[in-house]
């Protein structure tokens, strides 16, 4: 049985990978000091053709939907009232508090008047009409709910009961506000692509990508869930989470099914097939990305390899890359401002991106060691 | 409450149902969500570029630049003998406000002809009458003013996040890549040349009337005139502003048709409408400008916009949906939250089982 229980898993801090991960984040850090030097066109491959790069596509919109563990564990738990995924909850508030952070972050290191961010706090100067405004807004709000959210772990940890005792009776309404907000921002993120009009491809430029975008996010938000939950039992030497994540899987994979099915009988509509059977990269790109869906499905698709933590790994895994690559497609690779504009990352933004996710693995290995995050492994 | 496993799955599809429907009906479904689309100021003032009557002199160019304070644009390729009295912009940039540019086709013998041909096309913000950009902005730096329709940048306000760079059919505005202090930079029609009584550096100093100046609604009513002329007609083209409010007066350039117009005033229902006209002889898709089957009547702005106040208008959809979620969640987190609360008085160790 599970239980509700949630402990440090204790063991030392500075670890071999630990000192790995270390070393992408100071990289990342000296791009950034010559990002604020030099200006973006100094370290970027950024142009006007592309002024949107990997810092938005990938830090942001790919780095908050796997911040959405916390959103379908919370509508699961509290929603849904399935109670049994409790046990998974801190973990996944905790990494959806570190993905939306470091999206922000991403965020503010790509803007190109940075010293004006404020402007964005100002109602005054709020453009009700924007799609973007509202995405932020949701991060900003979203990020301070998280943090009340993630309180009790804090307060346990420093024992203070009382005040833990006092932010549960008023639990309910973070717990609501941390489902409608990342609803509302995520499927903002696909509202703001349909403003690219034909310069997105119409094998992804569609009215539905407002749901597609909360499909994703719900299908990222599951798999990495399983994903980290598999990898962190292997890397912390904890037993697996089988039973709950074959659950999990099986919902997810339903979710997949009815993403894969809307995309399936959009692009019959849009008469976008035939684009996928040019070759170009964009084709390609599509290929990956639905492929991947269906290898997910296929991965998971029997009960018995439900029940396998390899298979669930796996399945988890392609989930995730169907997610990544849609939303890579749909801001990036799917975009073609024509006019022979080009864009591939420089290796400063590459650096920077993989600086955003290793600072989160550091985080995530720092607070499930020092914090009650993850659930008591009983003792036999 | 409780959910089961298979009402909850019943849920996901029923979500999944309905999202399909949209999919199967798309026409209905995306006319619904379409925002009205915005109508022309009546006093808007704008351009009209007639292809047929650029010679491609590019003083437009050059004087954008002097009315704009805007350095020339020196290739790489050039550095070595052009010490920047060349301006070589390839296009429109943070640097390069207004450009013309050539189409080519075969032997380029004839001006005006698609095959074995070329044409010159003037480049610079059509100034929509439902901008995309103006929609985007998160922080409103991007203003259309409400007589004139000018669309204008505040860098004051500007935030630098590009999304209007991003989301412009026409490709104008730009962002200064380098240097540590970039704002988003086009053309603004020389509004402060206007509110002078000058005309924009471009209409200017077009020697041939290729570029002119007026209001939209006057621009159109001119448009429409050219389009019927044939070939060996000869015509009158006025030159600067077309009404002679702005500038000092010039004799229009009489020239004799040569080739036929397209039957077509490009930027009068292009996505919603523009406030800069162009008349060309050859396609407007061969100059570079958005156009065909695939490219709407009506602003992207409008559908964006129409999906958002149709999800947030009044904030009603959103708060009904957290006062739901509050509900369920009050009873659920309770349910859970009591026993962990228990839990975590007791002493360390104890365990139970799930709810």
């Amino acid at each position: 049985m599970a239980t509700h229980e949630h402990m440090p898993v204790g063991g030392r801090l500075v670890t071999a990978p630990f000192i790995f991960l270390f070393v992408i984040v100071f990289a990342a850090a000296v791009i950034l000091t010559q990002r604020f030097v030099f200006g973006l066109g100094g370290v970027t491959h950024l142009s006007d053709g592309y002024p949107w790069g990997i810092w938005i596509a990938i830090d942001l919109i790919i780095g908050t939907a796997l911040g959405c563990g916390g959103l379908v564990v919370a509508l699961l738990v509290y929603i849904v009232n399935q109670g049994e995924y409790h046990p998974l909850a801190r973990a996944a508030l905790m990494t959806s508090l570190f993905g939306y952070t470091m999206g922000a972050i991403a965020v503010m290191i790509d803007l190109g008047r940075w010293w004006l961010g404020y402007n964005i706090m100002l109602p005054w100067l709020w453009n009700t009409n924007s799609v973007l405004l509202e995405t932020a807004l949701c991060i900003f709000l979203y990020i301070i709910v998280l943090i009340v959210e993630f309180g009790p772990t804090f307060f346990e940890r420093l024992g203070f009961k009382e005040s833990r005792r006092r932010l549960h009776r008023v639990m309910f309404v973070f717990t609501a506000l941390g489902v409608l907000l990342p609803m509302m921002h995520q499927s903002s993120m696909g509202t703001v692509v349909i403003l690219l009009g034909y310069k997105l491809s119409p094998l992804w430029q569609s009215q539905l990508l407002t749901v597609n975008f909360l499909f994703t996010a719900f299908t990222m938000g599951f798999a990495i869930v399983a994903f980290e939950s598999t990898l962190s039992s292997v890397a912390l030497k904890r037993p697996f989470e089988t039973r709950l994540l074959s659950r999990l899987c099986y919902i997810m994979m339903w979710v997949l099914i009815i993403f894969l099915g809307i995309r399936f009988i959009d692009l019959l509509r849009l008469g976008a097939w035939p684009l996928a059977f040019r070759m170009d990269v964009q084709a390609i790109s599509f290929w990956v990305e639905y492929l991947s869906g269906i290898a997910a499905i296929a991965l998971l698709w029997q009960e018995r390899n439900r029940m396998h933590p390899r298979y669930i790994f796996l399945g988890a895994s392609a989930m995730l890359l169907n997610g990544f690559m849609y939303r890579l497609n749909c801001y990036l690779i799917g975009y073609d401002p024509g006019h022979g504009w080009t864009y591939y990352p420089s290796t400063g933004e590459i650096i920077v991106t993989l600086g955003i996710f290793a600072i989160q693995i550091m985080l995530y290995l720092v607070f499930v060691k020092q914090l009650p995050v993850l659930h008591a492994v009983r003792k036999a | 409450m409780s959910i089961n496993r298979r009402q909850f799955l019943r849920g996901v599809a029923a979500t999944g149902a309905s999202a399909a429907a949209v999919a199967a009906a798309p026409e209905e479904a995306a006319a619904a969500l379409q925002r009205e689309p915005r109508g022309r100021a009546p006093e808007a003032l704008g351009l009209l570029y007639d292809s047929t009557l650029c010679v491609g002199c590019k003083a437009c160019v050059a004087a954008c630049k002097s009315a704009n304070g805007k350095p020339p644009e020196i290739s790489a390729d050039q550095s070595d003998w052009n010490a920047g009295t060349w301006d070589s912009a390839k296009g429109l940039s943070a640097k390069t406000y207004n450009i013309i540019m050539v189409y080519q086709n075969g032997t380029m013998a004839a001006k005006d002809a698609e095959t074995d041909g070329f044409a010159f096309i003037k480049r610079q913000c059509l100034h929509c009458v439902d901008p995309s950009c103006i929609s985007c902005c998160p922080v409103s730096a991007m203003q259309k003013d409400p007589v004139t329709g000018i669309v204008s940048n505040d860098p004051n306000r500007c935030i630098g996040c590009r999304y209007c760079v991003y989301a412009c059919p026409f490709q104008v505005p730009k962002f200064e890549f380098e240097g540590a202090f970039g704002r988003i930079s086009k053309c603004e029609l020389c509004r402060h040349r206007l509110a002078k009584g000058e005309l924009p550096g471009c209409v200017d100093s077009c020697p041939t009337g290729a570029t002119l100046f007026g209001r939209v609604a006057d621009l159109r009513t001119e448009a429409h005139r050219r389009i019927t002329l044939k070939p060996g007609d000869t015509y009158a083209y006025p030159r600067g502003d077309i009404s002679g409010k702005y500038g000092e007066h010039r004799e229009p350039h009489e020239k004799v048709i040569t080739a036929a117009y397209r039957e077509e005033v490009y930027g009068e229902t292009v996505l919603g409408g523009t406030q800069a006209l162009y008349l060309s002889a050859v396609s407007f898709d061969k100059l570079g400008l958005p156009y065909g089957p695939d490219i709407p009547t009506s602003g992207y702005a409008s559908q964006t916009e129409g999906i958002q106040h149709f999800l947030y208008t009044g904030m009603i959809a959103p708060a009904a949906a957290l006062t739901g979620l509050i509900l369920l969640a009050r009873r659920n987190v309770d349910k859970h939250h009591s026993e962990a609360d228990e839990d975590a008085e007791d002493s360390q160790g104890g365990s139970h089982g799930n709810a």
